[in-house]
C-alpha cells in the first residue's frame, strides 16, 4: 500500500521535473527559465485552478463530477467585484464571492441527492445557470471594482518583496495542506473515500452518503467561490464571460495528479503537482513563442498520457 | 430462547407476491439454515430484515422488542447485519477502515488511527486471522479474507444476528473449514446465524436447525438431524415432479478429435496444461479455485495471452463466463438480444435485424431452456438468477459452436434449474458437441463428464474416465498435486 500511495505521488512529480527540464533546455535560458521571477509568474498562473482542483479533488475522489467551475467562477468574480463596487469592505467582499460559490455547490449537491439527477447532467446544467446569473447580475457587463488591497492578492509580483509569492499562492498551499489531513485524517475525509470506492457499501455501514454528497459540493464550491475571487483580484473586475472552459482544466489538473474518475483514489497533493504540469508547459510554449494550438495539444496529449501510465501501472499491479 | 421471530410476513412488488406469510424463529447461539429455490423468496427474506425493504403485512420482534427498521442503517444498530453475497467492501480503504467503517474511533472528528488498527487487530486475532495486517488495502486481499474483514465489521458494530447468504459460493474447500471455524465462534458468543446456501451437505455440516421457504411461504422447519436430504429436496420443490435427474449417457463413441492441446501456458496461473477433446464428450475441469481453471478457458477463448507446444483446433468456441452479471449477459437488454447476441447474423439482412425473427429465436431456445419469463421481451436484469444462467446458456445454443467452454455453469443457481441445466449440457453432448466444463461442485462432475482431469497449482493432470475418479481421489489430486 505505501509503494503504491509513495507512487501515486512520485509518477506526476516526475513528470513535473520532467517538463521543467525539458524546457529548461528548450529555451536555451535555464537562468532565465528557472528564475525566481519566472516560478513567480507561473505560480500566480497557477493560483486559481490549484484552488479549485482541491474542491475537485474531493469531489472526484467521491466518484464525482463538476462541471460547472468555470461559470461558478465567473458568477462569483462578479459578485466580489459589486459587492466592492457598493462599497462592501474587501473582506466582506471575499466571503461574499466565496460563500456564492458554496451556495452553487448546496445546489449541485441538492439537485444530485433530492432530484437524483446524475452529477455530470447536476454539473453541466449548473454550468449553463450560473454563467446566465452572472450574466444577469452583471448587467452583461464586466463590472469594475474600486482598488482595494484585493488586488494583491493574486498579484504576480507582490508589493512586499519578503513575500516572494503573492499571497493566494501562500493560501492555495496553506489550503492544499489543510484539506490533505481533512482527507486523510478525520472521519469525514475518510467517508469521502468510501463514498468513491463502494457507495452501496457505505450506505450499508449507516453512512448518510446523501448528506456526505451535499457537503462535499458545498465545501468544492467555497473553493470554486475563492477562485472566483482570485480571478477577480487578478483581473481587477468581475467578468461574467472569464473562465469559460477552467473545468476541465481542474479535472485534468486532478487525473493527472492520480485521481481516478471511478473514485476512491486521487490525492491533493498530486491534484496541485497536476495544475503545475499544465502551468510549466503553457509558461515554456509561450517562452518558446509557440502558437496557442501547440500548447493546447500538447496538455491534450499529456492528460492522456498521464492516464494511460497510472492504467498501465494499476493492471500491472492487480496480476 | 427465541432471539428474532418472524410472523406472518408479506411482501409484493407490484403484481408479483414475493413473500406469502414467512414463520421464522432463530435462537441466540443457533446457526439456522434457510433453504429454498432460487425465487422462493431468501434474498427478499434477507432484504427485509436488513432493512433494504420494508414488509407490506407480518411482524418481526428481536428480543421481544417489535422490529421493523426503516432503513439499512436501524437493522444494523439493532444489530443485525447482512453479510452479502457479493463483498460489500471498499477495495480502496484499509482493513481497518473498512471494518470500523460508519463507526470510526475519533474525536472532534479527527480519526483516532491507533485506536482504529488496534480494534481491528484485536478482532482478527480473536478469530484466528491475526496475519491478516490491518492497514492494508482491501483490494489486496484475497476474496477469502475479505470475507473475514466483512464478518468482523459486522462484529465491530456488536452484531446480534448475522445473515449469511452463500458465505462458501466463491471459497475453496480449505477457506470453507476455517469459516466454519469462524461461524462457531460467533455462535458460542451467543450470534444468531441465519444461513442460506445451496449445498445441502454444508448446511447439515454447520447449521442445526432450518427453515424451507417455497413460493414465498415457510413450508417446514425443524432440527436438521430428523430430515433425511431427500424429505429437504420434497419440501423444496413441493408438489411439482422434480426433473429427472440428467440421464446418464453410457459411454459415448470414440468421437473425432476436436481441439488437441499440449503444453498451454498462461502465466501466471496456469503452467502446464495438455489434453484431447472429442465430439461428444463432457471433459470436466476439477480444481480449486484460484488453480488456474478459469485461467485455462479463457486463455482458450482467447480472453487472456498464452503459449503452447500446439493447438489443434477443428471448430467454433462458444463460452460460458463464471461472472454472469459482468461478462456473461447485457442485463440492461432484453432476453431476445442476449440470446441472439453472438450470431445477429441468423436473424438479420444487409445489416437489418428482423425483429419479428430475432424474437422467435429466442422463444424456441426459452422454450427449450424452460426460462420463466412472460416473453422475449423482457429485459435480462428482471429476471431471477436461474433464469439468467438459462438465457446465458440459451446465447451458446443459438450460437451453435462446436466446442463449448462451460466455466461454472450451475453457479448460484437451484437445484431444480441445476438439473434443467445439465440435462441440456448432457443433450448438447448427445448432439455431438464436444463440452469443456469447469466446476467447483465435485457431485456437479461426477455427475456429468465422461471423463475428468483435475487442475492443480496452475498444472492439469491427464484427463481419466468417470469411472476411475472418486470424489476423495480428485480432492487428493487437487491438493497435492500429484496425479
Amino acid at each position: 500500500m505505501e509503494a503504491r500511495k509513495a507512487f501515486s505521488i512520485i509518477a506526476p512529480l516526475l513528470g513535473l521535473i520532467g517538463v521543467i527540464a525539458l524546457f529548461a533546455v528548450l529555451t536555451g535560458a535555464p537562468e532565465r527559465y528557472l528564475s525566481t521571477a519566472n516560478l513567480r509568474v507561473v505560480l500566480a498562473q497557477t493560483v486559481i485552478v490549484a484552488l479549485s482542483a482541491i474542491g475537485m479533488t474531493m469531489i472526484i475522489v467521491s466518484a464525482g463530477i463538476d462541471l460547472s467551475v468555470g461559470a461558478t467562477i465567473a458568477l462569483t468574480s462578479v459578485v466580489t467585484a459589486l459587492a466592492l463596487r457598493d462599497g462592501w469592505p474587501p473582506a466582506a467582499a471575499i466571503v461574499a464571492g466565496t460563500l456564492t460559490g458554496g451556495i452553487v455547490g448546496l445546489i449541485n449537491g441538492l439537485a444530485i441527492t433530492r432530484l437524483h439527477v446524475v452529477p455530470f447532467i447536476a454539473t453541466l446544467g449548473m454550468l449553463g445557470i450560473a454563467r446566465g446569473v452572472a450574466k444577469y447580475v452583471a448587467d452583461q457587463q464586466t463590472v469594475n471594482a474600486p482598488p482595494t488591497w484585493i488586488n494583491e492578492v493574486a498579484v504576480t509580483f507582490p508589493s512586499r518583496p519578503w513575500m516572494l509569492f503573492a499571497p493566494g499562492v501562500w493560501l492555495t498551499i496553506a489550503l492544499a495542506v489543510m484539506m490533505t489531513l481533512v482527507l486523510r485524517r478525520t472521519v469525514f475525509g475518510r467517508r469521502v473515500f468510501a463514498l468513491g470506492s463502494n457507495e452501496a457499501a457505505a450506505r450499508a455501514c449507516g453512512i448518510h452518503t446523501d448528506r456526505l454528497k451535499i457537503w462535499i459540493y458545498s465545501i468544492a464550491g467555497l473553493f470554486f467561490g475563492l477562485s472566483g475571487v482570485m480571478q477577480m483580484s487578478r483581473l481587477r473586475q468581475g467578468d461574467p464571460t472569464v473562465a469559460v472552459g477552467v473545468e476541465l482544466d481542474v479535472i485534468a489538473a486532478v487525473v493527472i495528479g492520480g485521481g481516478s474518475l471511478s473514485g476512491g483514489e486521487g490525492s491533493i497533493g498530486g491534484a496541485m503537482i497536476g495544475a503545475l504540469v499544465m502551468a510549466f508547459l503553457r509558461n515554456g510554449s509561450q517562452q518558446m513563442g509557440w502558437p496557442n494550438y501547440v500548447q493546447e495539444i500538447i496538455i491534450g496529449v499529456v492528460i492522456v498520457i498521464a492516464v494511460a501510465v497510472d492504467r498501465y501501472r494499476t493492471s500491472r499491479g492487480t496480476e | 430462547m427465541t432471539l428474532l421471530k418472524l410472523h406472518a410476513i408479506e411482501k409484493r412488488f407490484g403484481p408479483t407476491i414475493a413473500l406469502d406469510g414467512v414463520d421464522l424463529e432463530v435462537a441466540a447461539g443457533e446457526v439456522h439454515a434457510v433453504i429454498g429455490e432460487n425465487g422462493a423468496g431468501k434474498s427478499t427474506l434477507m432484504n427485509i430484515l436488513s432493512g433494504a425493504f420494508a414488509s407490506d403485512r407480518g411482524e418481526m420482534s428481536l428480543d421481544g422488542i417489535p422490529y421493523a427498521p426503516i432503513d439499512p442503517a436501524e437493522a444494523r444498530r439493532a444489530g443485525i447485519a447482512h453479510i452479502h453475497q457479493e463483498l460489500a467492501l471498499c477495495p480502496h480503504l484499509s482493513v481497518a477502515e473498512n471494518m470500523l467503517l460508519g463507526t470510526e474511533p475519533s474525536a472532534f472528528g479527527w480519526l483516532d488511527r491507533q485506536t482504529m488498527f488496534e480494534r481491528a487487530a484485536a478482532l482478527l486475532r480473536e478469530f484466528g486471522r491475526a496475519e491478516i495486517d490491518p492497514h492494508v488495502r482491501t483490494s489486496n486481499l484475497s476474496l477469502a479474507d475479505q470475507q473475514v474483514v466483512e464478518i468482523c465489521r459486522a462484529l465491530a458494530r456488536d452484531a446480534r444476528v448475522m445473515l449469511m447468504d452463500e458465505p462458501t459460493s466463491s471459497l475453496q474447500r480449505s477457506n470453507v473449514e476455517r469459516l466454519f471455524r469462524m461461524i462457531q465462534k460467533l455462535r458460542d458468543r451467543g450470534i444468531a446465524i441465519i444461513y442460506i446456501s445451496h449445498f445441502l451437505e454444508e448446511v447439515r455440516e454447520i447449521a442445526e436447525r432450518f427453515t424451507v421457504l417455497r413460493d414465498g411461504k415457510s413450508v417446514a422447519t425443524g432440527a436438521l438431524s430428523g430430515v433425511t436430504d431427500a424429505e429437504l429436496i420434497s419440501f423444496m420443490v413441493g408438489g411439482r415432479p422434480s426433473p429427472a435427474a440428467s440421464p446418464r449417457p453410457l459411454p459415448r463413441g470414440e468421437g473425432s478429435v476436436v481441439l488437441e492441446v499440449e503444453n498451454l501456458a498462461a502465466p501466471p496461473r496456469v503452467h502446464s496444461a495438455s489434453f484431447v477433446l472429442r465430439r461428444g464428450e463432457i471433459l470436466g475441469i476439477a480444481g480449486l479455485i484460484g488453480s488456474g481453471r478459469t485461467e485455462l478457458i479463457r486463455a482458450l477463448f482467447g480472453l487472456q495471452r498464452a503459449t503452447a507446444t500446439r493447438i489443434r483446433l477443428h471448430g467454433s468456441f462458444g463460452y460460458l463466463s463464471e461472472d454472469r452479471k459482468r461478462e456473461g449477459l447485457a442485463l440492461a437488454l432484453s432476453i431476445a438480444d442476449n440470446i441472439t447476441m453472438s450470431r445477429l447474423s441468423t436473424c438479420a439482412r444487409a445489416g437489418w435485424l428482423n425483429l419479428r425473427q430475432q424474437a422467435a429465436q429466442a422463444r424456441d431456445a426459452m422454450q427449450r431452456l424452460r426460462v420463466k419469463a412472460a416473453g422475449p421481451e423482457i429485459k435480462v436484469a428482471r429476471l431471477s438468477g436461474g433464469n439468467q444462467q438459462k438465457v446465458a446458456l440459451g446465447r451458446l445454443l443459438h450460437q451453435d459452436p462446436d466446442i463449448l467452454l462451460l466455466d461454472e455453469p450451475a453457479r448460484g443457481i437451484d437445484i431444480a434449474t441445476r438439473q434443467d441445466v445439465f440435462a441440456e449440457i448432457a443433450q448438447l453432448a448427445a448432439s455431438g458437441k464436444a463440452i469443456l466444463m469447469v466446476s467447483s461442485y465435485l457431485p456437479e462432475l461426477l455427475g456429468v463428464c465422461d471423463r475428468i482431469a483435475v487442475m492443480s497449482r496452475g498444472r492439469l493432470s491427464p484427463a481419466r474416465p468417470i469411472s476411475e475418479w472418486t470424489a476423495d481421489s480428485i480432492m487428493e489430486v487437487a491438493i497435492g498435486g500429484s496425479a
